[in-house]
């Protein structure tokens, strides 16, 4: 009989395909709580300009006394990428999986599973790309039209480029699907589903998703129509 | 009825295969699928042609034979039923049906329809089971089992190892397979002490057979002849989170 070598933590977790899982569920709780933050920030557009570059700048002030000027957002964003990398890595090895284990694909093709499951690889790759957009347009500045600007002029000059702001819906909607899916499935992940809970948890992740997506979406649609100037 | 029928024909494992059509003039809306395929045999037998393998055995839903994905879906359009409990009635005259194996690696194709599933047997080999003393049998009510269990462990033991789920799953993963035998085996008191290593010897077993991984899709259940839920899957994580934490090892 061949022994199984007694290995650390990491390679076990990382060693078996519900381990990945596990990986991408808690990176994924991060990048959720991160997002719902984010959204939550982001709405204090609507009580005007000062408002906003206030919070803009508090954000970068925040703890400033132990960690230093923008020291926690820096905890942050290296929280993030962290989680983005393994994520990632995991959803890529996962994909390949995938791909090893039908070599031959069927002649006619079923459509088992949801919409949302079955979109998540492509779809985390559009977010994954938006996002990069995303901090090159609003965070460095790069791509705006009003790179000196501060973080409101910024938002506002980025989203009167129509095509910008529907790409940034798309992405949006892209997100929703991509929660709706992965809040429910990470539950289930990490084991806390069960067959009395699973429809409720289904419709509460669908619920999560689409209030965030229209929480972001709003922005745009507001500045497109003149709302927010 | 008249069914039109396209079936994947492969020599063997190594030949190239590839969809053949045949038209059936004469199909009785009452004949089960497989008994439609006899009549299609007893045609090519008589016109001296090589008829269609296929697996089959018990013909009432029970034994997991008769694995074929009938137009993309696995034992076919009718939910809860496998492809021997499957009648044409739910076909329409002038259909055209494919037909073709599962398909995945670690279930290769042998012939026709028929595929190995012997993966199954291996994952089962792992940790599917309780390890009991031989000997004089426990008094039965010795150990009680509560009502709740009893019954979900009885549903998850409904699992007739067919393959649908590996069939139907876009990642090709044997999860909820795994899960109902892990489920079956660990609701009970008689599962208790190798619950942990069940769970992660099981699933290493399947990882190592060229399975693919769970994304929680929920393609499997919706095949599944027996219904088992989806949700089986997420015990079957608990268990291997479990064990994955508290560093739990079979040898």
């Amino acid at each position: 009989m061949v022994l199984t070598q007694q290995r650390n933590i990491v390679t076990r977790t990382w060693g078996s395909s519900v381990g990945k899982k596990f990986v991408m569920a808690v990176t994924g709780v991060i990048f959720l709580l991160y997002v719902i933050a984010h959204m939550i920030g982001n709405l204090k557009i609507f009580f005007g300009q000062e408002t906003f570059d206030a919070y803009s700048e508090h954000l970068r002030t925040l703890g400033a006394e132990i960690f230093g000027y923008e020291g926690v957002l820096w905890i942050i964003r290296v929280v993030l990428l962290a989680s983005v990398v393994l994520h990632m890595a995991a959803a890529f090895s996962l994909w390949y999986k995938a791909k090893r284990a039908r070599p031959v694909g069927y002649q006619h093709k079923g459509h088992q599973g949801s919409y949302a499951a079955r979109t998540m690889r492509w779809g985390g790759v559009i977010i994954a790309l938006f996002v990069i957009w995303h901090i090159l347009d609003l965070t460095l500045g790069t791509v705006n039209p009003d790179p000196a600007g501060g973080a409101y002029a910024k938002l506002v000059a980025s989203f009167d480029r129509p095509i910008v702001a529907i790409f940034y819906i798309v992405a949006m909607v892209a997100l929703s699907f991509h929660i709706s899916h992965g809040l429910w499935s990470g539950i289930q992940t990490l084991g806390g589903n069960s067959a009395v809970k699973q429809h409720a948890l289904k419709s509460f992740s669908i619920v999560v998703g689409v209030v965030i997506a229209v929480g972001f979406a709003i922005i745009p649609v507001s500045v497109m129509f003149g709302l927010v100037r | 009825m008249r069914i039109t029928l396209r079936v994947w024909r492969q020599k063997n494992a190594d030949a190239k295969g590839k969809m053949e059509k045949y038209k059936l003039d004469d199909v009785d809306e009452d004949m089960s699928f497989l008994e439609m395929l006899d009549v299609l045999n007893e045609k090519l037998i008589l016109q001296g042609e090589d008829p269609v393998s296929f697996d089959h055995d018990c013909r009432e839903g029970i034994c997991g034979s008769c694995a074929m994905v009938i137009n993309g879906t696995p034992h076919g359009p009718q939910k809860n039923t496998t492809t021997c409990q499957l009648h044409m009635r739910h076909f329409k005259d002038g259909d055209t049906i494919d037909v073709e194996p599962w398909r995945a690696r670690a279930f290769p194709v042998i012939k026709d329809l028929v595929t190995d599933r012997s993966a199954f047997d291996q994952i089962i080999q792992a940790g599917g089971y309780v390890s009991v003393n031989t000997g004089s049998a426990p008094e039965a009510h010795a150990t009680p089992v509560d009502k709740v269990s009893a019954d979900d462990a009885f549903d998850a033991a409904t699992c007739i190892g067919c393959g649908a789920c590996v069939a139907a799953c876009p990642n090709g993963s044997s999860m909820l397979f795994t899960a109902a035998k892990v489920t079956h085996l660990g609701l009970l008191p008689q599962g208790q002490p190798e619950r942990q290593t069940r769970a992660i010897s099981m699933l290493a077993k399947q990882d190592e057979l060229d399975f693919g991984g769970c994304t929680n899709v929920g393609a499997c259940a919706e095949v599944c002849p027996k219904g088992i839920p989806l949700a089986s899957i997420s015990r079957l994580n608990h268990d291997v989170l479990g064990a994955t934490l508290a560093g739990a090892r079979a040898d």
